[in-house]
């Protein structure tokens, strides 16, 4: 990805070479930029002075690279889109976007871009938008360094931060996305790679996929969003060095995997959720060296997954390890740290001599019967849950890791 | 009053058995604390502790002492002292200094080792659930003057409030698990201490699963400061009845 950036930035230079620059602003002989929109040659660079431009919607479908200043500041006055995009080989840089217009009908942005390939979207400030960042039928393009900040109001009326669809071969890295639906939304988008983007207080998801395969995720942050991280309907993604923190309520999950195949999860720090991962008709996944800690549940693994295998993980300090809706097991589990394991090693091995069910009745209890939950830790229930561990009758008898660590496992 | 009130703690406190328990708590939090490796969990099995031993020993040995202590109360009301005046500085004298045991004993390890707002509210919540049993065995003591039968009812108390209710109320719940039981669920806590205990400290220790719960009138109620606020009343409530039913009693007593 880092090749193709470069590639990017290496072709722009090129059809730089013969460019010219046009100033826009108060001082200059161009005032609008729409004005300069129209005089511009292809691979011409624009170069916005501070100041504060109403100008409605502007439409580009040149190459041209769009440069703003500190100040430079494009006002959609709540009722237009701002700029809409087609085309290549252009760059939109340094520039605040604010107040674009809110339609039931359309979906205004404050940059969208239509039918494009090769270009750059880097270190815009884009404030109080419907749709922040809205890309479809494109590839090969990075947006990176942006800063997205909604206002929420209710689902239906909120647009999504950085919104992709039908995209192939992006790299959408570092921008923090505050305050939308999704904070990054994924439709139908392969080949693509999300860095390093921070992702807060959205009222939905903090990152969306659905039909988007062989797409890679990595170390970005989803702290404290509505529901957390969604990945539905696609294959192929790998998941690495992530953060899920703080994801609480009725229905919000660290991630939630939904009708999902051959995946990798590998080094992520699920915290203080509510539940860690959600598992629903996903198959095929490798779980490895994640951090589960703090979560009410570190996992709910429904009786619709398959063959996924969950191994090398720290779970520690959850009130929950594992929870289940059926008997039926096709995982497997082996080589995890359970801070609740109450086994001993003989043989001084590292490996527990027998085997942790993680699944306790009381989860599973809660699990039919919701209110249930009144009796979180009472006296009655550790019997309970004592008894069941002996002698396992209403918790799947095969949820078990036959080789539990004795030690928690070193996970930088 | 406050004679009767200093002499029933120096009598206390001169027990060995109130000696014993301190130490015993202190024993136990500390070990807890040392050997737990995580504070979650040490504060978990504290939490056992405060649930379960502190109602036990707070029951056991009040009806005790009010039984051993009948021929002084005799005494005492041989002389122009009222009767709710006498019950009430033995009650106060009897909880004071079962709460100042269970400060030296959990509340100075909770606060040295722990020191987060959870040992706190579980130190807040042990000195109530204290003063509550106390309160229970009182009552207890009061209703009948055969010893055998009064240790009895303290003891059947303390299961009934520690194991057999979480048991009852559970298998109501699964009978009536087709009805929505969610403002039911808000009852059945209120009519047992040690479940507001419960709920109250594990607001502060498990609210990531407690938030996982859809039902919307048991998140919302238990979830903010509302909660906190209604469990703390409902538990003075706990202490104020049984103890007022006693002086009812007490008043009426044949001694």
């Amino acid at each position: 990805m880092k090749s193709l950036l470069a590639l990017c930035c290496f072709v722009l230079l090129l059809k730089c070479a013969d460019a010219s620059i046009i100033n826009v602003g108060k001082s200059h002989k161009t005032q609008t930029i729409k004005k300069a929109i129209e005089l511009a040659q292809p691979f011409d660079t624009l170069q916005i002075e501070n100041g504060i431009y109403k100008e409605g919607n502007l439409i580009v479908a040149k190459p041209l690279t769009l440069l703003g200043q500190k100040q430079t500041i494009l006002d959609g006055e709540n009722k237009h889109e701002i700029l809409t995009i087609s085309g290549s080989y252009f760059r939109i840089k340094g520039i605040t976007f604010q107040n674009s217009g809110y339609s039931s009908m359309n979906d205004f942005a404050s940059i969208k871009i239509i039918d494009a390939h090769d270009f750059i979207i880097e270190q815009n400030r884009i404030i109080n938008a419907h749709f922040a960042i809205h890309v479809s039928n494109s590839n090969r393009f990075v947006i990176k360094n942006n800063h997205i900040t909604g206002t929420p109001a209710e689902e239906q009326s909120t647009g999504n931060g950085i919104h992709l669809w039908k995209c192939s071969k992006a790299l959408i890295a570092n921008n923090n996305t505050i305050g939308h639906r999704d904070g990054i939304y994924f439709e139908f988008v392969t080949e693509s790679e999300v860095l390093n983007n921070y992702s807060e207080k959205n009222i939905r998801y903090g990152l969306h996929f659905m039909f988007s395969n062989n797409d890679k995720y990595i170390s970005n942050t989803f702290h404290d969003n509505g529901a957390g991280v969604a990945v539905m309907f696609s294959h192929h993604i790998a998941m690495h060095y992530n953060k899920f923190t703080l994801n609480r309520g009725g229905s919000a999950y660290g991630i939630l995997l939904k009708e999902i195949s051959d995946g990798e999860v590998y080094a992520n720090t699920f915290s203080n959720n509510t539940v860690g991962v959600f598992m629903e008709g996903t198959n095929r996944i490798h779980f490895k060296h994640n951090k589960f800690y703090s979560n009410g549940y570190a996992m709910k693994v429904q009786a619709s997954c398959n063959e996924n295998n969950i191994e090398n993980n720290n779970f520690t300090g959850n009130t929950f390890d594992v929870a289940t809706n059926g008997s039926l097991v096709l995982n497997t589990l082996s080589k995890n740290y359970w801070d609740k394991y109450e086994g001993y090693d003989l043989n001084k091995d590292g490996i527990g001599d027998i085997p942790y069910r993680p699944v306790s009745l009381y989860a599973m209890i809660i699990e039919t019967n919701p209110v249930a939950v009144m009796f979180l830790r009472s006296f009655m229930v550790s019997l309970l849950d004592k008894t069941e561990k002996i002698v396992p009758s209403i918790t799947p008898e095969n949820f078990k890791d036959d080789k539990p660590a004795m030690k928690p496992i070193a996970l930088n | 009053m406050f004679k009767i009130i200093k002499y029933v703690m120096v009598d206390i406190l001169r027990n060995k058995i109130v000696l014993a328990y301190t130490i015993f708590l202190l024993a136990i939090s500390f070990s807890i604390f040392n050997i737990e490796d995580s504070s979650s969990k040490g504060l978990l099995s504290m939490l056992n502790v405060v649930l379960i031993i502190v109602p036990l020993v707070s029951l056991i040995f009040s009806t005790i002492y009010m039984y051993n202590a009948v021929e002084f109360i005799e005494l005492l009301l041989s002389q122009p002292i009222q009767r709710k005046n006498l019950l009430l500085s033995i009650y106060t004298g009897i909880s004071l200094s079962m709460i100042i045991a269970f400060v030296i004993g959990a509340g100075i390890p909770l606060l040295l080792l722990e020191g987060s707002p959870t040992a706190i509210i579980m130190l807040l919540v042990g000195m109530l659930l204290t003063a509550i049993f106390v309160s229970l065995a009182v009552l207890g003591a009061v209703i009948t003057r055969d010893k055998a039968k009064g240790i009895g009812i303290a003891i059947m108390m303390w299961l009934y409030f520690a194991l057999l209710y979480d048991g009852l109320v559970l298998l109501i719940m699964f009978q009536f698990s087709d009805y929505p039981l969610e403002s039911a669920v808000v009852i059945f806590c209120s009519l047992n201490p040690v479940d507001l205990a419960r709920i109250l400290i594990l607001l502060k220790l498990d609210i990531a699963a407690m938030m996982g719960y859809t039902g919307a009138i048991f998140n919302q109620f238990f979830g903010n400061s509302t909660g906190i606020i209604y469990a703390f009343t409902t538990m003075l409530i706990w202490l104020i009845v049984p103890l007022l039913i006693a002086l009812r009693l007490f008043r009426k007593n044949d001694l």
